[in-house]
């Protein structure tokens, strides 16, 4: 048993570059927040993390980027590999260099700072020189045109939209090979977030970037993902293709809001439930 | 009656009648100013960078200053003596870095007070152990000659003018660094949001040894120009308290701040002498800092430009 699950790991680690393997994560020593982790980023792909509030998406992120350590959080079982090396002995710049960055939730734009001059700190790790920097921020114009306009404004003061895109697009200057974007819809319009989807499937079409999406709005998601993984208090309830979890019934009456055969008693949805926990 | 007419009429009158005399207690204020800035200085970069206030920014002055002055007594040359001294403010900004900002992150800022107090009494300690403890002269060649401007009629004195130029230049360089430098722009970054700092690449250790050794050089060059101005003794900690104003007047966070901080309290407390010193018993300059201090604590308390926190509703 114990083999076989080890031969699954090497297996994935030759097609995926990202692979959680079964972590475990504990706050301040005694709060478990995640059960039993396990997911693969495969090269160029979306995968979506999809659950609640709660659910235990933001600290998978922060596992991977290793920023756990900064809320006194530890992974204290498992183990995720990036490329075969195992990130917990990295730190977020190494990981940064090696190409994988994180966007937080809630924009954490630098707001004194003017956009362009966020831009601009994405680039830290870059030891390329000034003229490729200089390219990929064209590039990063190129892909936010309203950020060019608003490069000399404060972050502080632009829009909600306007932040997003700084932060995806600092993140951008670091040169990623993969993103870690957490919660990208949030407190955004409908429009707008249809807007940074459209952006980001491109970014992952032209530019090969594969990307880990945390999100609550699993509609969304769904739709620009190609596969994805449903967390249910710390633990994966379930994955599988984009589309197929978009047709699965389960995954409709719970995330999507859309009931199947008419309205079900209140007693019935409870069994239902947990029956469907303890599968 | 009399009194009030004395400290609200008389002195501007005063101010009126002797233009010149006002002139020269401006020049004197603004380089003394320069200095209160320098030290202020010290305090918002840390301040900014790890929201830490650091309590040992004065003992820093008086450990730098008496490092530079104890090397040049075993006869080293002005030089060799400045490299090392900067040498040791860097190997002090590596070692709080390693044995004291490493174990403190995600504390409570209080907690980090704390660790700067206990840092204040290693410094003093150990800068008069090694140096010991009477008063020193610091000679580094700065002319100390009267001279006058304006047809003899203001008089100045050639050590505070190149005090208040090197302190210009110090301070012309660190916004240059701050403003244009990929370094200088993660320091913002991380003044800003240590988090998102974090999660782009910028490692803040290198960022706390960074501000850590500026914080040492500053501390240095203002140990420099104070301790060549009146020695270099233990009392030079205490212009840390002298900051303290500076501070609330521009704002914690602000470097602009503490420049135009420091000018107005260096010009304010050396007219507030010349002009209402005799109606109110002399001595103003000891307090008057502190009352202006005062004075922006309830009108304005996040200080002259003190970034005002930016909140989007």
């Amino acid at each position: 048993m114990a083999q076989a699950v080890e031969q699954k790991t090497e297996a994935a680690a030759l097609t995926s570059p990202l692979v959680v393997n079964n972590i475990e994560v504990i706050y301040d020593h005694v709060i478990l927040v995640l059960k039993g982790v396990s997911l693969e980023v495969p090269e160029g792909g979306i995968v979506a993390l999809l659950g609640a509030n709660g659910a235990g998406k933001t600290t998978t992120l922060k596992a991977i980027s290793n920023l756990l350590g900064a809320e006194r959080g530890e992974v204290t079982k498992g183990e995720i590999l990036f490329r075969g090396e195992r990130v917990d002995s990295l730190t977020p710049n190494e990981l940064v260099k090696r190409g994988v960055i994180q966007v937080m939730e809630g924009r954490h734009c630098f707001e004194h700072l003017t956009v362009e001059d966020n831009l601009m700190t994405g680039s830290y790790t870059r030891r390329d020189g000034a003229a490729a920097v200089a390219e990929s921020l064209e590039k990063v114009y190129h892909y936010f045109p309203r950020l060019k306009e608003r490069r000399t404004s404060q972050a502080g003061y632009t829009s909600g939209g306007e932040q997003q895109m700084t932060a995806i697009g600092r993140a951008l200057m670091a040169n990623p090979n993969t993103i870690l974007l957490d919660e990208p819809s949030m407190g955004l319009a409908p429009q707008l977030v249809e807007e940074i989807f459209e952006i980001v499937k491109a970014l992952n079409e032209k530019e090969g970037v594969s990307i880990l999406l945390a999100e609550q709005n699993t509609m969304i998601a769904l739709k620009y993902a190609d596969y994805g993984y449903i967390l249910e208090n710390g633990r994966v309830v379930m994955d599988g293709d984009a589309a197929g979890l978009r047709e699965n019934p389960d995954v409709k009456e719970f995330y999507l809001g859309l009931a199947g055969e008419g309205r079900k008693s209140f007693r019935d949805v409870k069994h239902y439930r947990r029956r469907k926990r303890w599968l | 009656m009399e009194f009030l007419e004395s400290i609200l009429v008389t002195p501007f009158i005063e101010i009126w009648e002797s233009p010149y005399y006002f002139i020269e207690l401006v020049l004197v204020g603004l380089s003394t100013g320069v200095l209160y800035s320098l030290v202020a200085l010290g305090f918002v970069l840390i301040f900014k960078a790890s929201g830490m206030f650091n309590f040992a920014q004065g003992a820093m002055v008086l450990f730098a200053a008496l490092t530079l002055v104890g090397l040049m007594e075993h006869g080293l040359p002005l030089w060799a003596a400045l490299i090392l001294s900067v040498a040791t403010m860097v190997g002090l900004a590596f070692l709080v870095e390693r044995f004291m900002l490493r174990h403190l992150v995600n504390q409570e800022g209080l907690i980090l007070f704390m660790a700067t107090i206990g840092l204040n009494f290693i410094l003093e300690g150990t800068g008069q152990l090694m140096w010991g403890s009477d008063v020193k002269r610091l000679e580094i060649g700065i002319p100390d000659q009267p001279f006058d401007i304006l047809g003899g009629k203001v008089l100045l004195n050639t050590f505070d003018v190149t005090a208040a130029f090197i302190g210009a230049l110090l301070v012309i360089t660190l916004a240059v660094f701050f403003q244009k430098t990929p370094m200088g722009r993660a320091l913002r970054a991380v003044a800003d949001d240590h988090q998102a700092a974090l999660s782009v690449g910028i490692p803040l250790k290198t960022i706390w040894i960074a501000v850590w050794t500026i914080a040492g050089i500053v501390a240095l060059v203002a140990g420099i120009v104070w301790g060549a101005k009146s020695g270099v003794q233990f009392s030079l900690s205490l212009i840390a308290l002298k900051a303290l104003p500076v501070l609330i007047l521009g704002g914690f966070t602000s470097v602009p701040g503490a420049i135009v901080g420091g000018l107005i309290i260096g010009v304010g407390e050396k007219v507030a002498e010349g002009f209402w010193g005799p109606a109110l018993g002399g001595a103003i300059e000891n307090w008057f800092a502190y009352m202006l201090a005062l004075a922006f604590l309830v009108f304005r308390p996040q200080g002259l430009f003190g970034e005002k926190i930016i909140e989007r509703v």
